[in-house]
């Protein structure tokens, strides 16, 4: 029901911590941070946003440990694929 | 883009499919609802049913804020809208969708000023930069959007404008579920769980679905392999005998989800008692409303409306697609007299109802789809 | 899938064959962008009162013959908000999109119309920008603007300022016409899509987007000819308002086939597909102004892309997709994620949106 799109904070607006200058692939948006007060991120941190604001900051291990998943899946999958290969030739 | 692309791999959805057909049980039919239209937008937009065997059906849930919004809303906006001297602003989603008079494009044919803004905050500088005018802001959404909202209001209050207010729409997910999970022709086996929304009220609100109703829930990312995965979280689930609240999004959602968003939507926004949902009819405690701390800031209060209750034009089904009792397709008036340039109900207005998707990126045999395309 | 929906989708589809009506009372906003509503618009009032067999192909250029004489003839008005906006301003697109509709008719463009309607106020300084635009423009185009007209209306009646061109050009390549496509054909763009629409929508300035991005407004008659002395193509349109999926929905109906479009092989720039990402918006609905879609015999379809990569406007041209049989006048896109889906018209402007 919501779009949200990931984005990078480039900068923290100086005069007001509230907002920073976040990076889309290759386009920026001053965006609204202050939902975030518990735990501020910092440039270089990526955070998810909707209509202007920051909900979420996003976690990369996490997101590298569900790709780590992905790939253990893929690669039982080709693994078994090998397996079926082999059984034919034999 | 990164936290994207990685998510959109083929050869990784292949190798998931393959999974998630290796849990089918043979002559058993599976069906899971995603309850967030954002879902039902990223299933349609990236052709993931193809992945999936025939025996998984997915459900077009009513997570979709604009599609559940009841025609007597849209008049009440317009009628705002009317007042002289008031511009009034919307995310682009609610352009199109119908009162019992026609659409804000419609009403904007008429005289109206309802201009298209991507954030609530640009509402509030449209009404710095315009004094004279009575600046009022259409907010829609679940509780993904309605922290925004609020932010919005506390930001007016404290630089005291005085010509802002938001005509309040917001409304909260789980009564909605509730209603779908003790409707009686309901038949469904697991929720795909709503990401954005979690990222806000987290996890724990869904526990009562796997424990009370005994359905397993994974709350998804909005990449197509984080939906693919969920529904393969979902099979091991039921083979396994399992009912449980999962979150497959943990990138992005913390299980307790955003205590600074909750507490900002607590303190300008209180719950109606009751609120009508277009096809679902009333559900209690299913909406919010401005508090009266901020009466200054509430379009309601400001503007009398006239809140006359349209009823659902009798041939729209879009409570029964909602619900996930009839597929769109199933509809009487689904792709003819109801289709996106004329649409009767909402669920054929914004790109991710449940109709509109099926009939901008999915109308046609799946299979002779699939033939064609690979020539 | 079931019977009883594929009978559902079979009445769709004849509903959807079924003659076009205006249902609104008034004109709204999604009658002038290209998509449903204007074809709605253009073949219930327009076409059906003017239909003569010249009007009836719906191409960008009329071709007539004048004793002998091969001859194109096109209009288009201009009322771009902001005026001026990274990479060009109205008086550009103004020579540019009419040249463009003659080039991609197969014609040589040669002598242009300016109609101009001006708004009380509108600063004097400005209009001399946009016509010293439309001179360059025209230069480079090689055309000449030999005739015009002004009119200035009250404040409020307009936005500043309007512009209309009329051009006419000397066919040189014909028989060209998107209902010539058949299965087999290749699909062709001449660039990145979608700069010229989200550059306007982020220079209105009212999303508080900063790209990098300028307008792809360009004359395409070089790149027109190049590609048109390359045999077996079929047919080229402008791929502006409604994007190139307009485009090819109008393939896929006026030739009664179907086109596939592989989406990894479509070219976007990164910052376009950034904007709309964050828009919510599909770059394949978003408007280009120096842009063309070729539909070009599957046998000399690499022909036809080395000699659009040889002329800078066409450096990053790409084979996008392919014409088939099967489902006749539908659009169906290969999504990156290796599903199907189909790329239906809109009805009105891709609007942002957060859901």
């Amino acid at each position: 029901m919501c779009l949200g799109i990931p984005g990078e904070i480039v900068e923290i607006s100086q005069d007001r911590p509230d907002l920073a200058k976040v990076a889309v692939s290759g386009v920026k948006r001053t965006i609204n941070i202050g939902l975030l007060t518990d735990d501020p991120p910092v440039p270089g941190d990526w955070i998810l946003i909707h209509v202007g604001f920051a909900l979420s900051k996003i976690d990369e291990d996490e997101a590298r440990a569900a790709m780590d998943f992905l790939e253990s899946i893929g690669k039982a999958y080709e693994d078994e694929l090998a397996a079926l290969r082999d059984s034919r030739i034999d | 883009m990164r936290f994207v692309d990685e998510f959109r791999d083929a050869e990784k959805a292949r190798a998931l499919s393959a999974k998630i057909t290796s849990l089918c049980e043979p002559g058993r039919e599976y069906r899971f609802m995603e309850v967030c239209g954002g879902h039902t937008h990223t299933i349609y937009k990236h052709g993931l049913e193809d992945y999936l065997p025939p025996s998984i059906t997915l459900v077009h849930g009513p997570g979709c804020p604009v599609c559940v919004i009841p025609m007597g809303r849209v008049d009440d906006a317009i009628h705002i809208a009317r007042q002289p001297g008031v511009l009034m602003t919307s995310f682009g989603d609610m352009m199109r969708v119908p009162g019992s008079g026609g659409n804000f494009f419609d009403s904007n044919a008429e005289g109206t000023n309802i201009r298209m803004v991507y954030s609530p905050l640009d509402s509030l500088k449209i009404a710095r930069q315009n004094p004279d005018q009575q600046v009022v802001f259409m907010a829609i959404g679940f509780e993904t959007t309605a922290p925004s909202t609020a932010m919005t209001v506390l930001r007016a209050a404290a630089e005291k404008i005085d010509n802002f207010s938001i005509f309040c729409n917001h409304v909260t997910i789980i009564p909605a579920i509730k209603a779908i999970l003790d409707s009686p022709d309901l038949r469904l086996d697991g929720f795909i769980g709503p990401g954005h929304v979690s990222t806000v009220i987290g996890c724990r609100p869904y526990e009562f679905i796997a424990r009370d109703y005994g359905k397993p829930v994974v709350v998804a990312g909005f990449e197509p392999l984080d939906i693919l995965q969920s529904i393969y979280l979902l099979m091991l689930q039921l083979a396994e005998g399992r009912s449980e609240v999962e979150n497959q999004y943990t990138r992005v959602v913390p299980w307790d989800g955003n205590l600074v968003a909750l507490r900002a939507i607590g303190e300008v926004m209180e719950l109606r008692p009751y609120f009508e949902w277009r096809g679902l009819g009333f559900i209690s405690h299913s909406a919010m409303r401005v508090r009266e701390e901020f009466a200054a800031f509430d379009a309601e209060r400001i503007f009398s409306v006239p809140g006359v209750r349209v009823a659902d034009p009798k041939a729209c089904q879009c409570g029964e697609v909602l619900k996930g009792v009839l597929k769109p397709w199933e509809c009487k008036v689904f792709g003819t007299a109801c289709t996106p340039e004329t649409p009767i109900g909402t669920c054929m207005v914004s790109p991710e109802g449940a109709c509109a998707a099926y009939y901008n990126f999915g109308r046609f045999t799946r299979s002779r789809v699939r033939e064609a395309s690979r020539v | 899938m079931t019977t009883a929906e594929e009978r559902v989708l079979e009445r769709i589809e004849r509903a959807r064959r079924r003659k076009a009506r205006v249902r609104e009372e008034r004109i709204v906003l999604s009658h002038g962008s290209g998509g449903k509503a204007t074809h709605t618009l253009i073949e219930a009032v327009f076409l059906d009162a003017f239909r003569n067999p010249l009007l009836e192909p719906l191409e960008d250029a009329a071709s007539l013959v004048v004793d002998g004489a091969r001859l194109a003839l096109t209009t288009d008005s201009f009322v771009v908000s902001p005026l001026f906006f990274p990479g060009g301003d109205i008086g550009d697109l103004a020579v540019n999109g009419t040249v463009n509709d003659l080039a991609v008719s197969g014609a040589r463009p040669l002598y242009l119309t300016a109609g101009f309607i001006l708004e009380e106020g509108f600063p004097v300084a400005d209009l001399i920008r946009i016509v010293e635009s439309m001179r360059v423009a025209a230069g480079r185009a090689g055309v000449q603007v030999v005739t015009g007209d002004t009119k200035v209306v009250q404040r409020g009646k307009a936005d500043g300022c309007y512009v209309n061109t009329a051009g006419v050009g000397v066919i040189e390549h014909s028989g060209l016409g998107v209902a010539t496509a058949r299965p087999g054909d290749a699909v062709l763009v001449s660039g990145p899509i979608g700069e010229h629409g989200i550059t306007i929508m982020l220079a209105r300035g009212e999303l508080d987007i900063d790209a990098d991005l300028e307008s792809d407004t360009a004359p395409l008659h070089e790149l027109a000819d190049a590609l048109l002395r390359v045999p077996g193509v079929r047919a080229l349109r402008d791929a502006t308002r409604g994007g190139v999926a307009t485009i090819l929905n109008e393939v896929a109906q006026a030739a009664n086939v179907a086109v596939v479009v592989d989406e990894d092989a479509v070219p976007v720039r990164e910052e376009v597909r950034g904007a709309s990402e964050l828009l919510g918006i599909d770059p394949l609905y978003v408007a280009c102004e120096g842009r063309f879609v070729a539909i070009v015999d599957g046998a000399t379809a690499g022909d036809a892309l080395a000699a659009l990569r040889a002329h800078p406007l066409g450096a990053e041209a790409a084979i996008i997709g392919r014409i088939g049989e099967d489902p006749p006048g539908l659009v169906l896109l290969n999504t990156a994620f290796g599903g199907t889906r189909i790329v239906d018209l809109l009805v009105g402007d891709p609007l942002p949106r957060i859901c």
